[in-house]
């Protein structure tokens, strides 16, 4: 496989300054994306994942604020450029954006060819006939007909409306492209639906995804490397095989997040979860933040905050446990 | 002979007229959106039964009929050995003490202007139970502590904002059982918890059923909760039940192509998946209930079907083996 990194991500930071207080919704992260690859970021809700996901648009919504840190596309820093510069060229044209329910991030009053339009003709300056051959052009590769360029939104379906999206980010030929959650909203057949539309370009085009889910269970489907994400820190990275695989992953809590996922084929008469409640980020836990939520937290844990640490190649737990049994 | 069912629902049918332009009103053409179609199952006592399917195939119709929240254009409600399809006021009043509904969104199914002890007190009221302040505290308290929310009087005096969803959900579910129903309808009651409460709040539900002798209708889209939660599944397709059994039978030993398809479509956490195209045995989206199709109405979508699917009547749900039911007419030769 090709080990060229296209994003590199070091040290971010995105808080939230609230009126309450600073809420450390991405706290201090780092990770890399390669070539060709697709990094799972999973983690319950308020985890910090669709925040991550903002922040690499340099995009975080108010009053949230992106405090320290290094974005790198193809070595190159994004942080020092002016909102203008991002706009014109690299929102889109280097990295670009599923969002999440597809539903409602379509204009319901402009047609599909409209909306897909603007999308083109603000980054690139194209004729409307050129721009129309590169939609059906990309139409094609998400398996939709070129006749619903005429369309509303309203008269497609949800399946429909989350391929329009995704042809729409495909446009600029970006470097990553990162989705958030783009199955989650929808039924089960379309979505197996979506995620094989989604391999099946990423072998085409050589894409490079983030693909941020809740579900542990749909990235094992798609994603070489997951990230699991807890309380605003990475605690863990490893290889499809390292988490799902048979030694199973490394830290408790994504031990136990995959405990709590239904499976289907097993008949398990009683499903575990994990007691308490994800923490408060105004006021994070000392140390581990999964401490107060831990099975097997330990005194250091509630003191120390433990780092990333490669516990076997390719695989980091930020865990006391794990650097112990080593 | 039905004495074994709690409720039981006859080919209940819910259309919903579509809006008609005037060249239709002068032709006097009426058309429907068959939302549920004929609809046909019994709850046993003590049950967890589970109603599945996609979106737009009718199991929140079908529990809002049950509920009494939509009238029923045709079939027949019964609960109790008693007709319940058309009730008057006075009657539903009384229904309504039996059988209560946990909704999907916890954020939208309460007051954000009521605290916990309004939102608790609300069906104390409605049903004038319990006319000493003191005593109807002592039944929330009491409700509050069986969802674990623990301390009670803390809680009684919180907004919903205050709470997680987690906590909202099990306050639903106390809201729902401040009457002890007999019967409780949960309509996607953990699709919007996180996952690692998810399980926590449906074993509470199971403790409670089992405490409180109560009946409960699922209604979900996800099998896998499903399976490890409840006794029986009905699969629904376009308004009509496809296959129906224990989880056991549908998962294991699915009969109904749709069945199978639904099955093959869920997400599993193994490895080695990634570089895997998954087949999707079924092609398309769920067609309108404006339009179903004729014949079996799954034809369009079916990989097996053949023009028979089409001329023939619409399958009827027959029983295949020990109470596993399937409407198809080729389930033996796929």
């Amino acid at each position: 496989m090709n080990m060229e990194k296209v994003l590199e991500v070091k040290n971010l930071k995105m808080y939230y300054f609230t009126s309450k207080g600073v809420v450390k919704a991405v706290d201090d992260i780092s990770f890399e994306l390669k070539k060709g690859e697709t990094l799972g970021l999973v983690g319950e809700s308020g985890c910090g994942k669709t925040t991550t996901g903002f922040s690499l648009l340099k995009m975080p919504s108010p009053p949230g604020k992106i405090v320290g840190g290094e974005i790198l596309i193809n070595g190159e820093d994004i942080m020092p450029l002016s909102e203008n510069e991002m706009r014109k060229s690299v929102r889109w044209q280097k990295i670009a954006m599923v969002f999440q329910g597809a539903m409602n991030c379509l204009t319901p009053v402009y047609t599909i060819e409209r909306q897909m339009m603007e999308t083109l003709q603000l980054h690139k300056p194209m004729s409307k006939e050129e721009a129309r051959e590169t939609m059906k052009k990309y139409l094609g590769y998400v398996g939709l007909s070129e006749d619903i360029l005429k369309r509303y939104p309203h008269e497609l379906s949800g399946g429909m409306k989350q391929r329009v999206t995704i042809a729409m980010a495909l446009f600029l030929e970006p470097e990553v492209i990162i989705c958030d959650e783009p199955t989650t909203a929808l039924d089960v057949v379309v979505q197996a639906q979506i995620i094989n539309l989604l391999k099946d370009l990423k072998e085409k085009l050589k894409l490079s995804f983030i693909f941020i889910t809740h579900d542990l269970a749909t990235e094992a489907e798609v994603s070489d490397r997951i990230a699991v994400m807890y309380a605003g820190k990475i605690v863990e990275v490893g290889t499809n095989q390292q988490i799902y695989g048979e030694q199973g992953p490394a830290h408790p809590y994504t031990q136990k997040l995959l405990g709590a996922t239904p499976k289907l084929h097993e008949n398990v008469k009683e499903l575990a979860f994990i007691p308490g409640t994800p923490p408060d980020l105004l006021e994070p836990p000392t140390g581990c933040r999964f401490h107060p939520r831990c099975p097997v937290a330990m005194e250091k844990c509630k003191k120390e905050e433990p780092i990333l640490n490669e516990i076997e190649p390719n695989h980091f737990a930020a865990c006391w446990r794990c650097l112990n049994e080593q | 002979m039905n004495s074994e069912y709690l409720v039981e629902v006859k080919d209940l049918k819910k259309w919903f007229p579509v809006r008609r332009d005037f060249s239709q009103v002068i032709k006097k053409e009426r058309k429907f959106v068959k939302a549920v179609d004929g609809v046909s199952f019994g709850i046993k006592k003590g049950e967890i039964f589970a109603l599945i399917g996609e979106s737009g195939c009718g199991k929140t119709t079908t529990a809002k009929m049950i509920m009494k929240l939509h009238e029923a254009t045709a079939g027949q409600l019964i609960f109790e050995n008693n007709d319940v399809t058309n009730v008057d006021k006075k009657r539903l009043l009384e229904y309504r003490k039996e059988v209560q509904m946990i909704f999907q969104d916890p954020y939208a199914s309460m007051n954000p202007r009521f605290k916990v002890r309004d939102v608790l007190e609300e069906p104390l009221l409605i049903h004038k139970l319990y006319a000493d302040r003191d005593e109807r505290l002592e039944k929330m308290k009491d409700g509050l502590s069986k969802v674990k929310i623990t301390p009670p009087e803390e809680f009684l005096e919180r907004y919903p904002h205050m709470l997680s969803g987690g906590q909202r959900q099990r306050i639903a579910t106390a809201r729902s059982l401040m009457l002890s129903p007999k019967l409780v309808v949960m309509d996607e009651p953990v699709s919007m918890i996180d996952l690692s409460t998810r399980a926590e709040i449906l074993y509470m539900l199971k403790e409670l059923k089992n405490e409180m002798d109560l009946t409960y209708l699922y209604i979900t889209h996800d099998l896998s909760t499903a399976r490890y939660f409840t006794d029986r599944i009905a699969v629904m397709y376009l308004g009509k039940v496809v296959e129906m059994g224990t989880p056991e039978q549908i998962i294991d030993n699915s009969l109904h192509p749709y069945t199978k398809a639904l099955i093959a479509a869920v997400c599993e956490p193994k490895s080695g998946k990634v570089n895997i195209v998954k087949e999707v045995p079924i092609k398309g989206e769920i067609p309108s209930a404006a339009n179903i199709p004729q014949g079996c109405r799954f034809h369009p979508r079916c990989p097996y079907a053949k023009p028979s699917c089409i001329s023939n009547p619409e399958p009827k749900l027959i029983e295949h083996n020990n109470d596993h039911f399937v409407a198809c007419d080729r389930y033996k030769e796929i």
